[in-house]
């Protein structure tokens, strides 16, 4: 593991033990009052749903562009997170709704969008786990597909008629709940990082198995 | 030609099926589609300690909400780290077999 790791590993673990006092301390929101709490943990893994997609179909675009292993692996790493996230925004944005709007889900368009990207890294990690070989081109072109989705699924409840909130809120959102908000934020993003890594090293560590059976029979 | 007869039938079950399953899905979602939704919220506005009024009980929700996100990033994190040592003791071996067929 780089050296930078574990340092990062106990910043992030301090910082998830932190984030229940913060969240604690963070005022109740009006109208929705004690479950707007969700939100903290909520929104960065929603965030991080969205960045996961958009580095595995960089990487699957680079990777069907230059055909270079790295991207590969990079984007298969990303692909996992995908799913990772996507699970966690999709169980806790339930959870919430049913306190908030009186209901577990609306097929509208962000939570509809949400759930076809999340498919969308399953149908990618199904491909890789048993589409054979050439599995791995046809899994980059599927991962473009699910790239493509995240603008839509970031700017589709400012254009679409929802009870979702808009992207306005964050922005808008006093120091009380902006400040542990951006604090989970942090610690999320740099769990994703850690991650991320964690998951390339396994991909490498795999390469370099297949080159030692390779080795082996020769 | 019996045979092709009850392919139809065993078919036009099929389709029945199929069919009732998906009028038991739709129409619900249907009536649900005429019901206006309350409008968006535009922001969120912090108030003083005491709660808005709930029907619901918020602490449950809330409470699975972070037990959900944390056992599934702790569950996440053991899964990978068994398949990176799972992998890693496979590589240190194979290339202690190679070292021992290369001293041979």
């Amino acid at each position: 593991m780089p050296k930078w790791f574990f340092p990062a590993a106990i910043l992030c673990g301090v910082m998830f033990l932190i984030s229940p006092l913060l969240i604690a301390n963070a005022p109740n929101e009006s109208t929705m009052g004690l479950v707007y709490k969700i939100y903290f943990y909520h929104m960065p893994s929603a965030w991080m749903f969205l960045l996961a997609p958009l580095i595995c179909g960089v990487s699957s675009a680079l990777f069907l562009a230059r055909g270079r292993p790295e991207d590969d692996r990079r984007a298969w790493a990303a692909a996992e997170l995908t799913v990772l996230f996507g699970a966690l925004t999709l169980v806790t944005g339930p959870l919430w709704a049913r306190r908030a709007w009186g209901t577990w889900w609306v097929w509208d368009a962000r939570l509809t969008a949400s759930l076809v990207g999340w498919m969308i890294g399953w149908a990618y990690l199904i491909l890789r786990r048993y589409g054979g070989p050439g599995s791995d081109k046809l899994a980059a072109a599927v991962a473009l597909f699910g790239a493509v989705n995240v603008p839509f699924i970031f700017l589709s409840v400012n254009y679409w008629r929802t009870i979702h909130p808009p992207t306005t809120v964050v922005p808008r959102l006093p120091v009380s709940m902006g400040a542990p908000l951006w604090f989970c934020v942090t610690a999320f993003a740099i769990l994703f990082v850690l991650l991320m890594t964690m998951r390339l090293r396994l991909e490498d560590a795999r390469t370099r198995l297949d080159a030692l059976y390779v080795a082996l029979d020769d | 030609m019996i045979r092709s007869a009850l392919r139809f039938r065993t078919f036009t079950r099929v389709l029945l099926l199929v069919a009732s399953v998906l009028c038991c899905v739709a129409l619900p979602a249907r009536g649900a589609a005429y019901q206006q939704p309350p409008p968006p919220q535009d922001e969120f506005v912090a108030v003083g300690d005491a709660p808005a009024p709930e029907q619901l009980p918020a602490a449950p929700l809330l409470i699975a909400a972070y037990v959900v996100v944390l056992a599934g990033l702790f569950a996440y994190v053991i899964s990978l780290s068994r398949r990176l040592g799972g992998v890693q003791r496979d590589v240190e071996r194979l290339e202690g077999d190679l070292k021992r067929r290369a001293q041979r």
